[in-house]
């Protein structure tokens, strides 16, 4: 079984996407998605009604990466069970800071023309480690600014194969499903490592400290620097 | 290419003048003068790294892709097409389409049909240049060969540009910058920016009923200001030598002025409409029905004539929507005001 990580920031189309691509593998691959959120997600029953086989994981209290990190295995598991050929991991609303790509492993990263001209800057290792960053919703903007938008994600991620996908009408989608198929063909089935580290953040305020002041935050913690030189305190 | 990384900084931002926004674009400092990019990378400490969002390793293989798509980016001057030819497919029910169209630089070619026959589908097509691997089966050629996959794939400079009516502007920049910023994109020689992007503006303004200011925000551009600017885009700024547009009226822009401009630039255009006069003023007209283009119409002199007559209903048009613009009365002979 292959496995392959979507993720971006909510809403910016997702899930459209890895349905539109899900139509498209019909026949070819059994696929079955598993969706992490952070909170509740009613995503799953939309995967549901297109028939396919979906769990969700909600990370609650808890880092959603390093959530989605100490479970993926177990979810390799699932869809090993299940009988899936493919396993698409979908993880929305994760931290900038954090990526859940895996070595060896084909990594989408799906962000939403609208969110901005610096999104692509601002968005961090989800996109910028990404081996397919797909654009979505650029039928509603400019040529221009879809060619300006395009250059600024090449220059956050220049590794990375660019598409435009419109998660409605599908229009692009083709293109991602041979990519994909492409990347997945040459992939084993084996998951070992992260591509990079997660935030090394244990502090107090992990362990459910509410206070604020430095009389309360011990750990690991790192401070801000201002302009004008002053104290932080 | 690997030696980009040995190379003193000093050196590299000479010959690879692309690599200083590189840096920039991480948010650190770049490798002081007699520095290299290796060295820079592998003294960064854990936040420096985590800050960048990348490993030593990573940033390094990310230097290297970045410098050689930017310079070929650079490079990449948008190749002139002078034919576009697409042959038939099949249709919904698997029906052979007898399509074998060939337009060439200047032409236009309106695509009109009901809502589902399948407009959106062929302009699908042109914009994959697909090669028999859509569900219509139809190929595009370019001057008469199959275009290779970075010309199919690229997002950064494609030969294929779109405009369609559900599409606004949200980048919150003024015009003339926004301008610049695409053209800088589309890697236009400095010396020829600012002069390019006055012209695109005037032009634009010409397009659009009401004049605007080179430095009004996009976001406040009407409908018809906004369409008219990305028009005058595809002319000026846009390298793409293929123009799809899905239509183009209802946005009071001049539509023939509109044409005319993207014709002037050697375009190649396809419009899809639902509008007799956009219709007429194609060089072909493909009739889609049930998935395919069942019928090609070139103009005869009646419909040309016939042309004419609607230019002129649709100027005297906009003449009535100004006067009610303008707080006037049409309580004049209208009949024989719209009479040729």
């Amino acid at each position: 079984m292959k496995l392959v990580t979507f993720s971006g920031p909510p809403s910016s189309g997702k899930t459209s996407v890895i349905l539109k691509l899900a139509s498209l593998f019909e026949g070819r691959y059994r696929l079955g998605a598993v969706k992490f959120d952070c909170l509740t997600s009613c995503d799953g029953a939309l995967y549901e009604q297109a028939g396919i086989p979906v769990e969700t994981g909600v990370s609650g209290v808890l880092c959603p990466d390093h959530y989605f990190a100490s479970n993926i295995g177990a979810c390799l598991a699932w869809g090993e069970r299940q009988g899936l050929d493919l396993l698409v991991s979908e993880s929305a609303g994760l931290c900038n800071r954090c990526s859940p790509h895996l070595r060896d492993v084909a990594a989408v990263c799906v962000i939403d023309i609208l969110s901005g001209i610096e999104a692509p800057r601002k968005i961090g290792p989800m996109l910028k480690l990404a081996d397919f960053v797909v654009i979505t919703k650029s039928d509603l903007v400019s040529q221009a600014e879809r060619e300006v938008f395009a250059l600024h994600t090449v220059r956050a991620n220049p590794r990375a194969r660019i598409l435009f996908v419109n998660g409605l009408t599908g229009q692009g989608s083709r293109v991602l499903a041979q990519a994909l198929e492409e990347a997945l063909d040459a992939q084993g089935d084996q998951v070992e490592r992260l591509r990079f580290t997660m935030p090394g953040a244990v502090c107090s305020y992990c362990f459910g400290e509410m206070k604020i002041g430095d009389k309360y935050a011990t750990g690991n913690i790192k401070y801000m620097t201002f302009s004008d030189g002053g104290e932080r305190r | 290419m690997t030696d980009i990384l040995d190379l003193l900084y000093v050196r590299l931002a000479d010959e690879h003048p692309v690599c200083v926004r590189f840096f920039d674009e991480l948010g650190i400092a770049p490798p002081a003068a007699h520095e290299t990019p290796r060295h820079l990378f592998a003294s960064l400490d854990e936040f420096e790294l985590s800050d960048c969002g990348m490993s030593a390793a990573a940033l390094e293989e990310s230097l290297l892709s970045y410098v050689r798509r930017m310079e070929s980016l650079s490079a990449a001057a948008g190749p002139p097409v002078s034919e576009l030819r697409i042959r038939g497919g099949v249709d919904k029910d698997g029906r052979a389409e007898s399509l074998d169209l060939v337009m060439r630089a200047g032409e236009v070619a309106c695509i009109v049909g009901p809502t589902g026959s399948g407009k959106s589908r062929l302009l699908e097509d042109i914009e994959y240049l697909a090669q028999g691997d859509t569900p219509t089966k139809r190929r595009v050629l370019v001057d008469g060969t199959v275009p290779d996959d970075a010309v199919r794939h690229a997002v950064e400079s494609k030969i294929v540009a779109q405009l369609s009516q559900s599409m606004v502007f949200v980048m919150d920049l003024p015009a003339r910058s926004f301008l610049r910023l695409h053209a800088e994109s589309r890697m236009m020689p400095e010396g020829r920016i600012d002069e390019t992007v006055e012209r695109a503006i005037s032009c634009a303004n010409d397009l659009a009923g009401e004049p605007f200011e080179p430095d009004a925000s996009l976001t406040v551009l009407s409908g018809g200001q906004s369409r008219a600017l990305m028009i005058a885009d595809l002319a000026f700024i846009s390298t793409s030598p293929i123009v799809l547009i899905d239509e183009i009226e209802n946005a009071g822009v001049d539509r023939k002025r509109a044409l005319d401009l993207l014709i002037r630039n050697d375009k190649i255009v396809f419009v899809a409409t639902h509008d007799p006069l956009t219709a007429l003023m194609g060089d072909k007209r493909l009739v889609v029905g049930n998935g395919g283009v069942r019928r090609v119409i070139e103009p005869n002199e009646a419909e040309r004539c016939n042309r004419d007559v609607l230019c002129t209903v649709d100027e005297r048009l906009m003449e009535l929507r100004r006067l009610v613009r303008a707080g006037e009365r049409i309580d004049f002979d209208v009949s024989s005001f719209m009479s040729p």
